[in-house]
């Protein structure tokens, strides 16, 4: 009966994995891996990096990159006091009030701002989860389940992966990076080694840099990834006492009539 | 109901007597719980619970998400990020009710080839395989409709192809296309049918479900051996079956909780595993992306979409008798709906005297067969069309397609069954030769 039930799963997971394993196909670009701290079931971000990748962000891609999606209020999050992000708020963003038709500094409760307009690039907030660099073994995927969907890898190879071709198509110019599909795009390198500095004098090159803006990003886009993570491994122990039970439940009111005894559990 | 004979409800208290004269709801709770169930039912037979469940789990965090969701082309992404990091727990709603669509599709697959297996479909279950075809039809207009709404790149590209698919009709698929529409592209007017009818579907489900267990409650259960439940007696009946409540329904939660801690497991620690990542990028009418993939649950029906291009003889011998009514892309429609609509017709196409498969030395093959078809249709489904994958997909949907036409009928005639066992007691004795004769 176990055997059979075990079957039995293992067919809907191969359906599932079937399906998945299409989902992976046609992908471009050469991404590697990171071991960042947030993947894997026990997987949790690191403070310090987020508040530097969030330093980066502030001081390079801010320029050409909004994060509408995000409040501002939940960089404490990143382990800001209240009174810090209310600072930070006023000191750098500005929002406008369409009801008083005036600017006025954000406050902790209004969003990053949204950033467009000409040779502007498009919105972080969710750049993370919408890049996929993992779909093995076998295209399966399955190895999301230790090393993440890949957002962040992506991230990091993009930023880090340009060769320093640069060509000129139609007025514009591109620029060869490894991680991209197609090769050409048309973001110039911006990450250089000690572009940014640390109060902690954390290792600053580009490819520390690269990392800890992807660690960033991977925040913005999934904030609750550590309770989502708690509330599954809650559900986990929860369901596996109770299947215990139901299998022990099963096992002694089928007894009778299976085997013509009473089973003492 | 009628059926197998069993013990009904007797109201004993004067309460009870009152109530039963003017409502008999709990005669028909009693009766519906209580029902005589084949004792040698297998694990197979545990996903009609599942499916239950996932329906009233969609319903109710679909119910809870609409509190805060905007079906608006200018909000609706938004909203959803709203969910995802404002509203108290929603980010494991929705993700519930995300991964809980891919729970729903695997659960009914399996529950459908156990019908192809064991015959559930064949005489006297024809209305149960019937409504069940069509409960799965409405599902995937369902799934299908909630998947816009995140209204994500894959939202508006998918809603566009699989409403172009009507457009393939000849004569009047473009005004049916902007009828579905609301106009004529995806667009606000969209969005909001899209989201009304997405909460009115899942309605629909839970009647016909309704109607789906009424008519297997009246024909009763099929099981493994396809061997009717002796009928004769209440005596009778009861050395084939056991009563549904507790004997099933604990069983059924037992598999229900091992389901539900993969099902858990996957939306706590990969919720984005079966979704693609292009759905977080907000829909943009101006910029397609590389890629347009349907959800996995589609994929093997859209490779037999795909599969059926100009250059196949068959189109080509279809388009040229027809005039070019039916022309590559409509013959692709047809297809697809056709290989849906040939499944609910295997009562009829099956001509073979015994119902289970157990039983039929080549129909396993055949059927293990059609199994394998079905993944290969789903990996093949988002790969590009190029060689060898449309070789690929033709070849499967083919064998889909004779598998119902052509080798279900033959089988029947040329196919020589094994004996199944006289009663399902003997049955269960095989397995367990301690059983005592009569059950209580």
């Amino acid at each position: 009966m176990i055997k059979k039930l075990t079957l039995s799963a293992v067919t809907a997971i191969t359906m599932a994995l079937g399906g998945t394993a299409a989902l992976a196909a046609g992908e471009g670009g050469h991404i590697e891996d990171v071991a960042f701290s947030f993947e894997g079931p026990f997987g949790t971000y690191d403070q310090q990096q987020l508040q530097r990748g969030f330093k980066v962000y502030m001081d390079v891609c801010r320029a050409c990159h909004g994060l509408q999606y995000v409040p501002l209020r939940t960089l404490t999050d990143l382990g800001y006091s209240e009174d810090e992000v209310r600072a930070f708020a006023a000191e750098n963003f500005e929002i406008y009030e369409a009801e008083t038709d005036e600017w006025r500094p954000a406050l902790p409760r209004d969003n990053f701002p949204a950033v467009s307009g000409e040779g502007m690039g498009p919105d972080l907030s969710l750049m993370a989860k919408a890049r996929a660099g993992f779909h093995g073994p076998a295209g399966t995927g399955i190895n999301q389940l230790l090393k993440g969907m890949g957002g962040p890898e992506y991230i990091t190879a993009f930023l880090t992966g340009f060769t320093g071709e640069e060509r000129e198509v139609a007025g514009q110019y591109l620029y060869e990076n490894t991680a991209f599909d197609g090769g050409w795009v048309s973001m110039p390198p911006q990450l250089s080694d000690g572009l940014v500095d640390f109060d902690d004098g954390h290792a600053n090159d580009a490819h520390h840099l690269a990392e800890d803006v992807a660690a960033f990003l991977m925040w913005t886009a999934e904030p609750k990834m550590m309770e989502r993570k708690q509330a599954g491994f809650i559900g986990v122990i929860m369901l596996v006492i109770l299947a215990t039970m139901l299998y022990l439940t099963n096992k002694k009111l089928w007894a009778p009539h299976k085997y013509g005894k009473e089973l003492d559990l | 109901m009628a059926g197998i004979p069993h013990d009904h409800y007797e109201p004993k208290s004067g309460f009870e007597k009152w109530t039963h004269k003017r409502l008999p709801i709990v005669s028909l709770l009693y009766d519906t719980l209580m029902i005589p169930t084949p004792k040698n039912l297998n694990w197979w037979w545990i996903w009609g619970i599942i499916l239950a469940f996932c329906l009233v789990l969609q319903i109710v965090t679909g119910v809870i998400l609409v509190m805060h969701y905007t079906p608006h082309v200018d909000m609706a992404f938004a909203s959803i990020e709203h969910i995802m990091r404002d509203v108290n727990g929603g980010f494991f709603l929705r993700y519930l009710h995300m991964n809980g669509a891919s729970l729903f599709f695997v659960a009914v697959y399996i529950h459908m080839f156990r019908g192809l297996f064991y015959g559930s479909y064949k005489a006297p279950r024809e209305i149960t395989w019937i409504i069940g075809m069509l409960i799965y039809l409405v599902m995937m207009a369902t799934g299908f409709l909630g998947y816009v709404l995140p209204w994500g790149q894959m939202s508006f590209w998918g809603a566009t192809v699989i409403t172009g698919l009507f457009g393939a009709i000849p004569f009047v698929g473009e005004g049916i296309q902007t009828w579905l529409l609301g106009g004529p592209a995806v667009g606000n007017a969209t969005l909001n049918r899209f989201f009304s009818l997405h909460y009115l579907l899942p309605f629909v489900i839970a009647a016909l479900v309704i109607v789906h267990i009424w008519a297997f409650h009246t024909t009763g259960n099929n099981n493994p051996t396809g061997v009717e439940v002796r009928r004769g007696s209440k005596e009778e009946a009861k050395k084939d079956t056991l009563p549904f409540w507790p004997y099933f329904v604990i069983k059924d939660l037992f598999a229900l909780a091992i389901v539900l801690l993969i099902f858990w497991a996957i939306v706590g620690f990969m919720p984005n595993y079966l979704g693609h990542p292009d759905n977080y990028i907000e829909a943009n009418p101006l910029a397609t992306p590389a890629h347009i993939v349907p959800e996995w649950y589609y994929l093997p029906f859209y490779a037999i979409l795909r599969a059926f291009t100009a250059d196949v003889w068959a189109v080509q011998l279809v388009s040229w008798v027809t005039g070019g009514i039916i022309d590559a892309k409509f013959f692709g429609v047809l297809a697809m709906f056709g290989a849906i609509f040939v499944m609910a017709l295997a009562p009829w196409l099956d001509t073979s005297s015994v119902r289970s498969g157990k039983y039929r030395p080549a129909f396993k093959w055949w059927f293990r067969l059609l199994v394998i078809d079905f993944i290969v249709l789903m990996w093949v489904g988002a790969r590009d069309t190029n060689f060898p994958h449309d070789w690929i997909s033709l070849i499967g949907a083919t064998y889909w397609f004779a598998y119902f036409l052509v080798i279900l009928p033959l089988l029947g005639v040329f196919e020589k069954p094994e004996t199944p066992p006289a009663t399902i007691e003997e049955d269960f004795k095989k397995h367990y030769p301690d059983a005592p004769s009569a059950a209580e």
